[in-house]
């Protein structure tokens, strides 16, 4: 019991850092609810990145938890009630120094993946 | 918790709906996407993966887990409990016992020893004692104050609110029957100092407290509800205590009591003109104070020591060598103390007992579960939590054992209490409070540890797959040896108690069998209070009390009579120094003696016998020779073999025979001795041998000095033996003793047979309570031994079965057990004889008339003990010696 637990905390730890920034940005244009959340993702992307689901709930349930995002239910013309995220004003703050830690990772990541540009520069 | 647990399902519910949303949602895209509903329910699920298991990661993002674990724990032991229920009303009852024997003990030390004093601001009440160099500490321990010195320190204090009060007692003849009466003459500061306010009226005025000033009294607040019914127009009315007039002021609060019992009556001390009150060289104020805000205890020490050496040098006569001390004021309780931690100590002992039994339970119980745990840890249980699971399930016994315990004590209280022998000091502080549930919260904590940590630290289990593949039934070294030590202890501790309970028994049969040095049957003691118009005048004393013996003696039924001033084995004495010859020592260097004056009948009356000389006649009187006669102990000490007749003793701080002393003179004449009679036990049975102070001499009590005839009358008491069993005397002496004026009254009517009774009162009591515990004590670690034996037996089977078909006979079998468990008992036994004999020392010490821990005690108790663990073990080893071999091997 334990140990499927553990492949699955493993699974999201993985993601977890690219997982909370993606769920942030993705709330920065609307509310959503988990689903339309999770197709969005997958949307954007381009279909390349699929939120596996049994991470997107944990992930969503913690962001909560730490107040970055905050949840309302709204009722829909389906039949039940649907979980609505939106971004809180330190999810905002959070995101952005997410993204500066992103995008600082990847210029790294680049810099190693094409050392060649980097002596090319005069 | 229970918000939690509500607020827990709710957010349940909603983590269900939220996923059954998303499913929804994808089944309605899927559906769109053209697949058929069926395929897009099937390919959602899919694409989702396992619900359970996401709600499951999700719940554990909430952080709940600890208290949803803590929670299945505790179900997963409530149904294992449910499983066995002869181990949990076995285990609960005796918790249950353990911890309400131990909280019904600790709640009257809490009560008694423990709580602070019933007033405001308890910690910054003191008392003022006095000191005085060169006196023994141990017979006259701390000295009350001189009024007049209490009023220097009163006036110089600049620290402390200081208050006085004096013990007296007396007649109150109006209104309604004359009644002896229990009164404290106290300063006006006495209500304000420990700052009760009263239940009526008000406190005494400055004003009130001189000579002269009009007569004002308070109410006791028990004496006012017995006598005037809780009326309030007392206030403004009138009582007349010893043939004065008060207007009664005010009535006390209720349950005020300072140093012992609750005083009917308070008066004013400063309106008392008596002598002893304005001398120096009598000390009879108790004086209490209260630190005035800002002010420290080291403060107060030093101003009333300066106090105290300013006397002292300006007082040389009376003063010398006397300091005043302050010390906290702590609620006199006496001796009684050591009793209390002794009794808890005991049941304590019992409690240890009861935790070793349970443990050793709850192992057997997570041995045979092994397999059980094993499994559980083979499917993924970590250790953590199966140590959680044991201490889950000693925590539950504990508390549940706990709860019980409370209840038996609460249950048990009050008749506990009635049957305490004598007065319990403070026996109204004593109830079950929020210091004794503390107490019983934190001892359930205790025996849950003890308890658990045993098996919680076995359980986990060493190789799960070992386990598995092995069969149930082997049973490691390091188990039985902690099994065994469970059975060790268990016998050592029930050792402990029962040697002291064959010690009590010893030493109250020995002390049964002693002689009391008097005639105890058919005799009535009791303390007369003479008419206060006869007390006003000395010169009428001497007759009034030869009027009160010739009345008595008229009563049918009544063969002698005698006035004594001592009572043997009851409380109240009277000590001087004395020395054989005219160069008398300092009064530190003297030895002590009982004094009791005496009419010339006491001997006949109390049926002591005389072994030399004579006793008093007629003829000794004011003017003639003084004389007085000793008892054996007093001829043997004062004049080693020789015979003490005719000698003389000087004894100083007797007041003279002289009829015309009006003031306490230091008498240099000596006292000659024309008898010897037979010791008394005047400290009672038990007490009287190792008494600090054992010789004693009476002398005449027409020879006491007019100017003390009225002190001395108030300590007076009358003997009557009687023809007929004595109690039914009580009402016609009470009839005929009443006087001329009706005021006369007989109180603290006692047989000596009950005096004599009681004085044995707290060692009956004792081996009552230790017979208790030892039988307690024994029960239990039989059933401990029974239940260690039973198991390993039981686990043993096999290994027996072995034995068996190779040739053991069952006699050889049953050898086996027995072996073991003898070898258990007896270590035990060594060990448990070892701590009785440090125990024992504890016991000589606090227990009055204890023998010295004796060998024969040891061996009544010891087959005693190895009977029962025989018993205990016979039932197991007859089990194995029944073992069918074929079958046990099957079992492999």
């Amino acid at each position: 019991m334990s140990q499927r637990k553990d492949r699955y905390q493993n699974r999201t730890e993985i993601l977890q850092g690219t997982l909370d920034m993606l769920i942030l940005q993705t709330l920065q244009w609307a509310p959503r609810h988990g689903y339309a959340l999770s197709r969005a993702i997958r949307t954007n992307s381009g279909e390349i990145l699929k939120v596996d689901t049994g991470s997107l709930y944990p992930a969503l349930h913690r962001l909560e938890r730490k107040g970055w995002i905050a949840a309302e239910w709204k009722a829909s013309e389906l039949g039940p009630r649907l979980r609505v995220y939106h971004l809180t004003k330190a999810g905002k703050r959070q995101l952005m120094s997410e993204r500066s830690r992103w995008e600082r990772l990847t210029t790294g990541i680049a810099g190693i993946l094409n050392p060649a540009q980097k002596e090319d520069v005069p | 918790m229970k918000w939690t647990l509500w607020r827990r399902r709710q957010r349940n519910a909603e983590l269900r709906e939220e996923i059954q949303a998303h499913l929804l949602l994808a089944e309605r895209e899927g559906i769109e996407s053209g697949q058929t509903e069926k395929e897009a329910r099937h390919s959602a699920r899919r694409e989702f993966g396992n619900v359970a298991i996401a709600e499951e990661v999700t719940r554990d993002v909430w952080g709940w887990r600890w208290a949803a674990g803590a929670l299945q724990e505790l179900r997963y032991a409530i149904r294992s409990f449910r499983q066995h229920p002869g181990f949990v009303a076995i285990a609960l009852l005796t918790l249950g016992l353990g911890t309400g024997a131990t909280t019904l003990m600790f709640s009257l030390v809490s009560g008694v020893l423990l709580k602070p004093l019933p007033y405001p601001e308890p910690e910054r009440l003191v008392a003022v004692n006095g000191h005085t160099e060169g006196w023994n500490a141990k017979i006259y321990g701390e000295q009350k104050l001189a009024y007049l010195d209490f009023l220097d320190c009163q006036h110089d204090s600049r620290s402390l609110e200081l208050a006085a009060l004096v013990y007296n007692s007396g007649t109150l003849s109006a209104p309604g029957d004359p009644q002896y009466v229990d009164y404290f003459e106290i300063s006006p500061e006495l209500f304000s100092v420990l700052r009760v306010p009263l239940e009526l009226g008000r406190a005494f005025l400055p004003e009130e407290d001189k000579t002269g000033a009009a007569p004002v009294a308070i109410l006791g607040y028990s004496f006012w509800q017995r006598r005037f019914d809780r009326r309030a127009d007392v206030l403004g009315g009138s009582l007349v205590l010893e043939q004065k007039r008060y207007t009664i002021v005010g009535v006390a609060p209720a349950g005020f009591r300072l140093y012992g019992d609750e005083p009917d009556v308070y008066t004013a001390l400063g309106q008392d003109a008596a002598g002893y009150l304005r001398n120096r060289a009598a000390q009879p104020v108790h004086v209490v104070g209260r630190l005035r805000p800002g002010a420290r205890l080291e403060q107060a020490q030093a101003e009333v020591a300066l106090t105290g050496s300013h006397l002292a040098q300006a007082f040389v006569d009376t003063n010398k060598g006397r300091s005043l001390r302050v010390k906290w004021l702590h609620p006199p309780v006496g001796d009684l103390g050591s009793t209390l931690w002794l009794l808890l100590g005991a049941v304590g002992l019992v409690l240890l007992i009861a935790c070793a039994n349970v443990a050793s339970l709850m192992l057997a119980r997570a041995i045979s579960r092994e397999r059980e745990l094993a499994m559980r840890v083979a499917l993924g249980a970590s250790r953590g939590r199966l140590v959680r699971q044991c201490l889950t399930e000693s925590a539950l016994l504990s508390l549940a054992g706990g709860m019980l315990g409370v209840m038996l004590a609460n249950w048990s209280l009050q008749p506990f209490l009635a049957f305490w022998p004598g007065d319990l000091p403070r026996v109204e502080e004593v109830r079950i409070d929020w210091r004794v549930l503390l107490f019983a919260v934190a001892l359930a904590v205790l025996t849950s540890v003890l308890c658990g940590l045993a098996p919680a630290w076995r359980a986990p289990v060493r190789q799960a797959e070992q386990v598995l593949r092995a069969g149930a039934r082997t049973v490691s070294t390091g188990t039985r040896r902690l099994h065994s030590a469970f059975v060790v202890s268990e016998m050592a501790l029930a050792i402990i108690l029962l040697v002291a309970a064959g010690m009590l028994g010893r030493a109250l049969l020995h002390a049964s069998s002693l002689d009391p040095g008097l005639d105890i049957r058919d005799l009535l003691v009791m303390r007369v209070g003479l008419s206060p118009a006869t007390l006003a005048d000395p010169a009428k004393i001497p007759a009034g009390w030869q009027d009160l013996v010739d009345r008595a003696r008229r009563v049918p039924g009544v063969q002698s009579v005698t006035a004594v001033e001592i009572v043997p084995m009851r409380q109240g004495n009277n000590e001087y120094g004395y020395w054989t010859t005219a160069d008398v020592p300092p009064e530190n260097e003297q030895p002590m003696a009982l004094a009791s004056s005496a009419t010339p009948d006491y001997l006949k009356v109390m049926g002591i016998p005389l072994r030399e000389g004579r006793f008093f006649d007629e003829h000794d009187r004011l003017g003639s020779e003084p004389v007085i006669v000793v008892d054996d102990v007093l001829a043997k000490s004062a004049f080693g073999g020789q015979d003490a007749l005719g000698k003389n003793l000087w004894i100083p701080e007797m007041p003279c025979p002289q009829p015309n002393t009006s003031k306490f003179v230091e008498c240099s004449t000596p006292f000659k001795i024309v008898g010897v009679v037979g010791h008394v036990r005047y400290w009672g049975l038990a007490g009287d041998d190792q008494a600090q102070l054992r010789a004693q001499f009476y002398y005449p009590f027409a020879q006491v000095a007019p100017s003390f005839l009225r002190r001395w009358s108030q300590l007076m008491s009358v003997a009557v033996r009687a023809t007929v069993p004595p109690l039914t005397l009580v009402e016609p002496l009470r009839r005929e003793l009443r006087g001329a004026a009706g005021d006369q009254v007989l109180y603290q009517v006692r047989t000596m047979e009950q005096l004599a009774h009681d004085s044995l009162a707290m060692q009956r009591f004792l081996l009552l309570l230790f017979g208790i515990f030892a039988g307690l004590a024994l029960v239990l670690a039989c059933i401990g031994i029974y239940g260690v034996l039973a198991y390993l037996t039981g686990r043993r089977i096999p290994e027996i079965g072995l034995r068996m078909a190779i040739g053991a006979s069952p006699s050889d079998v049953s050898w086996l057990i027995l072996r073991q468990s003898l070898g258990m008992v007896f270590l035990g036994m060594g060990i448990g004889t070892i701590a009785a004999v440090a125990a024992g020392r504890i016991l000589e010490n606090l227990v009055e008339g204890m023998q010295p821990t004796a060998l024969s005690t040891f061996i009544i108790m010891i087959p005693f003990l190895l009977l029962a663990a025989m018993l205990a073990s016979l039932v197991p080893a007859r089990r194995a010696s029944r073992v069918d071999p074929m079958h046990a091997l099957r079992q492999e």
